[in-house]
């Protein structure tokens, strides 16, 4: 199915958030190792109420995105972030697959 | 990013044309990068590499970590011909990762009990391609033999730069579609572009051998194509 189609493309909700004024941050997976569960060049989109759309994993670390995409829509400032089952946080927030992602997040505007 | 760099990715995406959007991890710059436009920074061939393969990644250009996310449309099988060889192409394609349509004026071949859940269009093909127009991310493949349901879609899929124009049909009979074509107004060089005899020369016999051996040949096709800028 072409993405597009779907009405919940992530860059297109994006988008159409920005056109109403909202802030939005775009959080992408970067890079993979092991059985991550979403490709790398996947999206969730948040505004800074704490909405979101699209997925960067399974469901296990989408809240930790979102916290940490609210933080970069206030400082302007992109941050890399990392998860994965080694990861210190691995029991709130690790990868329950055992593999470790890296997630951009980035202001848009 | 950009509001605006955002937007004019999206506007590809929605025309179904490849881009790249090129992130800079340090600062989150970026910019896009489209299929065929020179790719700069020294990014060339992991950039080529992106748009063949539809894989994002990480490269370090000019001691940068740069981020390729690549938006490659996904690729569309269509068959004109709702005969033997499509009822086995249909799910060979749908596993390989195709959206594949089937199109077939004659409403006897083209029945959803041939063919289940595969999107058929029991219409002539320019009626049909009118509404869904063939584009670079689009394989066609003509397999009725008959040139008034053929003839059309081949030419339209080769004026569309199909990455993938096959038609069935011996030696013989190409040979008499490459007359037709040429007094349609096509190049040679443009027919020299149609596969036929159809598929990879695998010696397939039956007609799932031969949707294997069409399928196949698609795949090369998507895979070994050119993208680099000239």
């Amino acid at each position: 199915m072409n993405d597009l189609q779907e009405p919940l493309d992530p860059l297109t909700i994006a988008e159409r958030w920005a056109g109403e004024g909202r802030d939005v941050a775009i959080a992408t997976v970067v890079e993979t190792w092991g059985s991550a569960p979403r490709p790398v060049g996947s999206h969730l989109v948040i505004d800074s109420e704490g909405n979101f759309h699209g997925s960067v994993s399974g469901g296990c670390v989408e809240g930790a995105v979102v916290s940490e995409a609210v933080d970069v829509m206030s400082e302007g400032k992109p941050r890399m972030l990392e998860f994965g089952v080694a990861d210190e946080t691995a029991w709130q927030v690790g990868l329950s697959c055992g593999g470790r992602i890296r997630v951009f997040v980035e202001k848009l505007g | 990013m950009d509001t605006d760099l955002l937007q004019q990715l999206n506007v590809e995406r929605q025309a179904r044309r490849a881009a790249i959007l090129i992130t800079d991890l340090e600062n989150g710059g970026g910019r896009l990068l489209r299929e065929g436009e020179p790719a700069g920074g020294g990014l060339e061939e992991a950039a080529e590499r992106a748009f063949r393969s539809g894989k994002s990644t990480i490269v370090e250009a000019d001691g940068r970590s740069l981020f390729l996310n690549v938006h490659v449309p996904p690729a569309r099988l269509v068959v004109v011909g709702a005969v033997h060889i499509s009822q086995a192409l249909a799910p060979m394609a749908a596993i390989a990762g195709f959206d594949m349509t089937v199109i077939d004026p004659r409403t006897a071949f083209a029945t959803e009990e041939r063919f289940g859940s595969v999107e058929l269009l029991a219409e002539w093909p320019d009626e049909a391609l009118e509404r869904a127009p063939l584009d670079a991310y689009t394989a066609l493949a003509a397999v009725t033999h008959d040139p008034k349901i053929d003839d059309f879609p081949l030419k339209s899929a080769l004026e569309s730069g199909c990455f993938y124009v096959g038609a069935l049909g011996s030696r013989k009979t190409h040979a008499k579609r490459v007359e037709r074509l040429k007094a349609l107004g096509l190049e040679e060089a443009q027919i020299d572009r149609i596969a036929s005899p159809i598929g990879l020369d695998i010696g397939a016999s039956s007609p799932a051998e031969i949707a294997v051996a069409i399928l196949a040949e698609v795949i090369a096709a998507l895979r070994k194509r050119q993208v680099a800028a000239s």
